[in-house]
């Protein structure tokens, strides 16, 4: 399994709507947050040759690190906590280890960022894709990921409606609803990424 | 975007390289990292370490100095910094007195701190954190991330660095600066909103005629909009919040920053604390130092906030003590 060849692919997707990302954080924050994403993935990319052949637990953790060190800013810690405990938890490629690892790591993200459901923040995308991929462990590999990247999608789109009561854009109370938020939307991009790679 | 810039992704760099080499006699920059130091680092004391997003300048590594801060750690624009930035930060500057980390309360600036902090201590460095929360806009609530951390920063680092600098050990240059904190209130308006470079445009339109009230530092908007007002109508506003803040009575002793946010000239600033000065003054509030100008910028926004802290005899002591930083000298 190449990895890299995945976070190309989520890099290519965050990067076609980095024009939208920054637009939907410019609403409710300051407008850099497709940046900061792509900046994030691209020096992970661009590290390719050192991370190649390293083993998955070792590699999640260097990306968390480069992540984290790149994107800075809230998305940049929550995003690496996601990785370092996708790392800690991967035990193999079947649909039942894939899902394990990735509620172990929206699980660590929400207990970091002390965010719950309906706060209009990256875990309203995350948490219904991480569940659907727990509840589909039976599908093909591609209609598994389908499950994950829909509920993604949804889950972004319903914090459109969403207080933010997390973030900067928590400062705009009622005023930051009629925007998705810039967070979840990435984490819908990502999940897209991921079934358009399998 | 009419900006003076070469290429937006090297903002950061050279704004760093411009103040180092301009001030070779106050700082220095630790290499392939985004932090600016003192020049001579003092590992006998309390360190202090600040930071936070780029584009507030001179805040912070204009008050990197003696009696003010160790080092700055620059993130991009408007975005906290990495953790290993301020790792890098806290290995260079910090010795055994152990170091208190300043953070302003935003969501990034808070975790990426925390995380560079446990890193650190992991390896035994001993560190303190406090948060600054001076915004008076907005309330401690459960339904926000709380008040955000504003100009009032500027007192806090002033004071806690004097402490410092003083030789106080870290507990005690802890409690010194939460009582700064527990005693600011900040407060600010704009007429525009502020241009981000990676995005182009400004972030918030204000219409002519009309004036944003209750904002912070990354051009994102405030509580209300409301009709634009003569400078001694924002002012008594912005004075009439702070005042039933601090519950101000006579014969008070007080600090005042009368702070522009990038794009307010100094004549405007000057016409600001004039009347600031004359609200206090009609109080009987004394007023043991005034500063008027650029201290935490939003790029280029038009607007200006007051922080006002209130003072007992110790904070006076710190506030009027020795400080020599690129964006503040002289005093006693």
């Amino acid at each position: 399994m190449n990895y890299i060849s995945v976070i190309k692919k989520i890099l290519d997707k965050l990067d076609e709507h980095k024009s939208l990302l920054n637009d939907l954080d410019q609403a409710i924050g300051d407008g850099d947050h497709g940046t900061n994403m792509v900046r994030g993935f691209q020096a992970v990319v661009d590290d390719e040759q050192n991370l190649k052949d390293l083993e998955p637990s070792v590699l999640f953790k260097k990306i968390a690190l480069i992540l984290m060190s790149k994107i800075g800013g809230s998305s940049g810690p929550l995003i690496g906590t996601f990785f370092i405990n996708l790392g800690k938890t991967w035990t193999g490629l079947s649909q039942t280890e894939i899902a394990h690892a990735f509620h172990a790591g929206a699980m660590s993200l929400q207990q970091f960022g002390k965010a719950e459901l309906g706060e209009k923040t990256m875990v309203d995308a995350l948490n219904p894709a991480v569940d659907a991929l727990s509840n589909n462990v039976n599908l093909p590999m591609k209609a598994f990921f389908e499950q994950g990247y829909l509920a993604a999608k949804i889950g972004a789109i319903n914090t459109k409606e969403m207080v933010a009561k997390k973030g900067r854009a928590s400062y705009l109370g009622p005023r930051s609803v009629g925007h998705v938020d810039p967070g979840a939307q990435s984490i819908a991009f990502i999940f897209e990424a991921l079934y358009e790679v399998v | 975007m009419k900006k003076f810039i070469n290429k937006i992704d090297d903002i950061v760099t050279e704004v760093i390289e411009g103040l180092v080499l301009a001030n070779p006699e106050i700082l220095s920059n630790i290499p392939d990292s985004k932090v600016i130091t003192r020049k001579s680092i003092n590992k006998n004391k309390v360190a202090l370490i600040s930071g936070g997003g780029s584009g507030h300048e001179p805040a912070h590594a204009g008050f990197v100095g003696t009696g003010m801060l160790d080092a700055a750690v620059f993130g991009e624009i408007f975005t906290s910094p990495g953790p290993d930035r301020i790792y890098d930060a806290i290995k260079t500057v910090v010795g055994k007195p152990g170091g208190l980390i300043l953070v302003k309360n935003y969501t990034g600036d808070v975790m990426n701190f925390e995380i560079a902090a446990d890193m650190a201590k992991d390896e035994g460095i001993n560190l303190e954190t406090v948060i600054i929360n001076d915004d008076i806009a907005l309330e401690n609530s459960t339904s926000t991330t709380g008040k955000r951390g504003i100009i009032g920063t500027i007192f806090v680092h002033k004071i806690a660095g004097a402490a410092a600098e003083a030789g106080l050990n870290l507990q005690e240059v802890k409690r010194i600066a939460q009582k700064a904190i527990d005693n600011i209130a900040s407060f600010g308006v704009s007429l525009s909103g502020c241009t981000v470079p990676a995005s182009g445009k400004p972030g918030l339109i204000v219409p002519d005629g009309e004036m944003e009230v209750g904002l912070g530092i990354h051009g994102e908007p405030g509580l209300h909009r409301e009709k634009q007002k003569t400078a001694d109508e924002s002012a008594e506003i912005i004075m009439q919040h702070i005042d039933q803040y601090l519950n101000l009575k006579k014969g008070d002793e007080v600090g005042l920053i009368v702070n522009g946010l990038g794009g307010t000239p100094m004549m405007e600033l000057n016409i600001l604390a004039r009347k600031a000065i004359k609200i206090l003054q009609a109080k009987e509030i004394k007023i043991i130092k005034s500063f008027v100008g650029n201290y935490m910028t939003a790029i280029d926004m038009v607007g200006f906030s007051f922080s006002v802290i209130k003072l007992d005899a110790e904070l006076k002591k710190f506030l009027k003590a020795k400080v020599v930083t690129t964006a503040m000298v002289g005093m006693e």
